[in-house]
């Protein structure tokens, strides 16, 4: 007579019962699934983590010997680390930002009632149809001195940056990058925002008006914060996708003049030097560097992600 | 700065017949100061766009000059990308890949989002975490060992060995998009079918699956959009055009000579696999606008 609690249509004995398959099928259903990332995620990092802890022969294939941490004590008293892991925090800093901006504007545009709105929104997705080389390759053709239209615009109207060649110079470089990505990327920011925006209900707005509220009052003090938790979302999500760059420095510059990034000169290690357990460390850190900066977002700005985590329970 | 009101439904206003007048015409006029920004988003979006169709159809002084608009435009350079054999192989590589990927993570994942939306479940909250978290590892550290372990075993520049990889990543965003499709079909549909002495299997292939055609579609098209972008896995781990596929082709692109500026024949190859996903965009906008948002906001 324990489980009073239970209400007597769902009898202790069937409940338990039915509960029970219910479990071993939710088991069966997912483990296939999790078995698979398990062979394609858990099981080549647990690798990678191996080779980085030795150091491979370039000439003689298959030749090894165990370093322990050496490849990692080298990497972090490499300049070229440094560099990278703060060209890509850069990088990462200046897009989501004005991304997060951008969306936003876009957010509140597509928000609002008014004819050609649907074109509007039609023409802020087309750039999410286009991969990342080719966000890459349709900025180079911007910026390419003489050919460009941005360098032409700029020479044509005398102003600074019209004959710099934008893609071999440090700055300029990083400049068109984060607009490559800025251009393709901020549909996705503005949508996840709007997604919010239509959530906030038309009685808190009227509400704000009949208190007598400025326009601009009001989208400081109520769209703002109740779009908090979408905005937080847009930024992790961006986040964690520029702090992973490679696709448009790899097109754009091959990491040169400043703009190579953690994941470029793992794979320049890896692949061009052919430097295996060097190459291998630097992928382990940029893989703990994400793993960092997802982990304090989640625990300082992600409130809403562990809400999201409890209801599943 | 009647600007910044939110969209509300006409139906509403028309109830109220007391709604003062001056209102209903702030809603639908725009202040011109957001009209200029209506038309600057615009730009932005398309005059990139243009400059890569503007590029892609000069050639020579035409091209090196940067003309606002080709004077003898020519498809000269479209002749020349689809005169080249790399680059046939490698569409046909991508559609092999995007395909296989999407229809392999379809399958399974389908399985587990059902059991993630719907079924009761141990440690459901720390599963749904951890596949979330996969979708946040950055590529180079799969692409590094895989590379390793390709080459010993012999799957080092082939399909299969760039299939596989690619699953890490296609799996847990399908999982995560139909898990909140799946959850968003009403109880009852269910209920029902297990008054009618269904398993939760039965119900799930019977009642679930034939609604949430809508919701495959729409994880379809997102996966396959982010298998046909990936580009890390795909450098990294083959090296001849017999399997690569077309982001790595393009990046790798030069001209017919040595000549030749090759940027020119580099956008026709651009704009001609952009065309067919802007085609996918435009008539499934509604589809990814719903997919990409899904579970992202509570409604």
């Amino acid at each position: 007579m324990a489980i009073k609690t239970i209400p007597p249509s769902r009898g202790p004995v069937k409940t338990s019962g039915r509960d029970r398959a219910e479990r071993k099928l939710a088991f069966r259903m997912t483990a296939p699934s999790l078995v698979i990332m398990a062979l394609v995620a858990a099981v080549p990092i647990g690798y990678a983590i191996w080779l980085s802890l030795n150091q491979y022969s370039v000439r003689t294939a298959g030749l090894s010997r165990f370093v322990g941490l050496e490849n990692y004590v080298t990497a972090l008293a490499s300049r070229e680390w440094w560099a990278a892991f703060g060209q890509t925090f850069l990088f990462a800093g200046l897009s989501v930002s004005l991304e997060l901006i951008l969306g936003t504007a876009m957010a509140l545009l597509l928000n609002l009632a008014f004819k050609g709105r649907a074109v509007l929104r039609t023409v802020v997705l087309l750039p999410y149809a286009i991969i990342t080389v080719v966000s890459a390759i349709t900025w180079q053709t911007m910026f390419q001195p003489n050919m460009g239209l941005v360098t032409n615009v700029l020479s044509t109207l005398g102003l600074p940056g019209g004959d710099v060649v934008w893609l071999g110079e440090h700055g300029y470089a990083m400049a068109v990058i984060v607009m490559a990505d800025v251009w393709k990327t901020t549909p996705f920011a503005a949508l996840i925002i709007l997604a919010g925006l239509q959530v906030i209900s038309a009685e808190t707005y009227e509400a704000a008006e009949l208190d007598g509220a400025s326009k601009w009052q009001t989208f400081v003090n109520i769209t703002l914060p109740l779009l908090r938790p979408a905005i937080v979302l847009a930024a992790i999500f961006r986040t964690m996708d520029a702090l992973r760059v490679f696709d448009l420095p790899f097109v754009l510059t091959r990491g040169a003049n400043g703009t190579e990034s953690m994941s470029m000169l793992a794979y320049t290690q890896l692949r061009e030097n052919r430097l295996v357990g060097e190459g291998s460390a630097l992928s382990i850190l940029t893989f703990l560097t994400v793993m960092v900066v997802s982990v304090i977002y989640v625990r300082f700005a992600g409130g809403n992600i562990r809400d999201v985590a409890k209801e599943e329970q | 700065m009647s600007t910044l009101i939110a969209e509300r439904p006409t139906a509403e206003l028309a109830s109220r017949p007391k709604a003062p007048k001056r209102r209903l015409r702030g809603e639908s006029k725009l202040h011109p100061l957001v009209w200029v920004f209506v038309v600057a988003v615009m730009a932005f979006s398309l005059i990139p766009f243009y400059w890569l169709v503007n590029t892609s159809l000069k050639k020579g002084a035409s091209l090196s000059q940067g003309e606002l608009f080709p004077s003898q435009p020519t498809l000269e350079n479209y002749l020349v990308v689809f005169q080249n054999p790399e680059f046939l192989l490698a569409l046909r590589n991508s559609v092999i890949i995007a395909v296989v990927t999407t229809t392999v993570a379809l399958v399974f994942a389908s399985f587990a989002a059902y059991a993630l939306a719907r079924l009761k479940m141990r440690r459901k909250a720390m599963i749904l975490t951890l596949i979330l978290s996969v979708t946040t590892f950055p590529a180079i550290a799969i692409a590094a060992p895989m590379f390793s372990i390709w080459r010993e075993i012999g799957l080092y520049d082939t399909l299969l060995g760039l299939i596989i990889p690619k699953l890490t990543f296609a799996l847990p965003l399908a999982i995560y998009t139909l898990t909140s499709f799946f959850k968003e079909i009403p109880r009852e549909l269910e209920e029902s079918a297990y008054m009618d002495g269904a398993t939760p299997f039965v119900a799930f292939r019977k009642v679930i699956l034939p609604l949430a055609v809508p919701g495959l579609a729409t994880t379809a098209i997102l996966v396959f959009i982010s298998v046909w972008n990936e580009f890390l896995l795909a450098v990294t781990l083959t090296t001849s055009p017999e399997s690569r596929p077309v982001p790595v082709a393009i990046a790798f692109f030069s001209g017919t000579s040595e000549f030749d500026q090759p940027l020119g024949t580099i956008s026709a190859a651009s704009v001609i696999i952009t065309v067919p996903l802007v085609i996918l965009v435009l008539v499934c906008q509604k589809r990814i606008v719903s997919g990409m948002t899904a579970g992202a906001v509570k409604g």
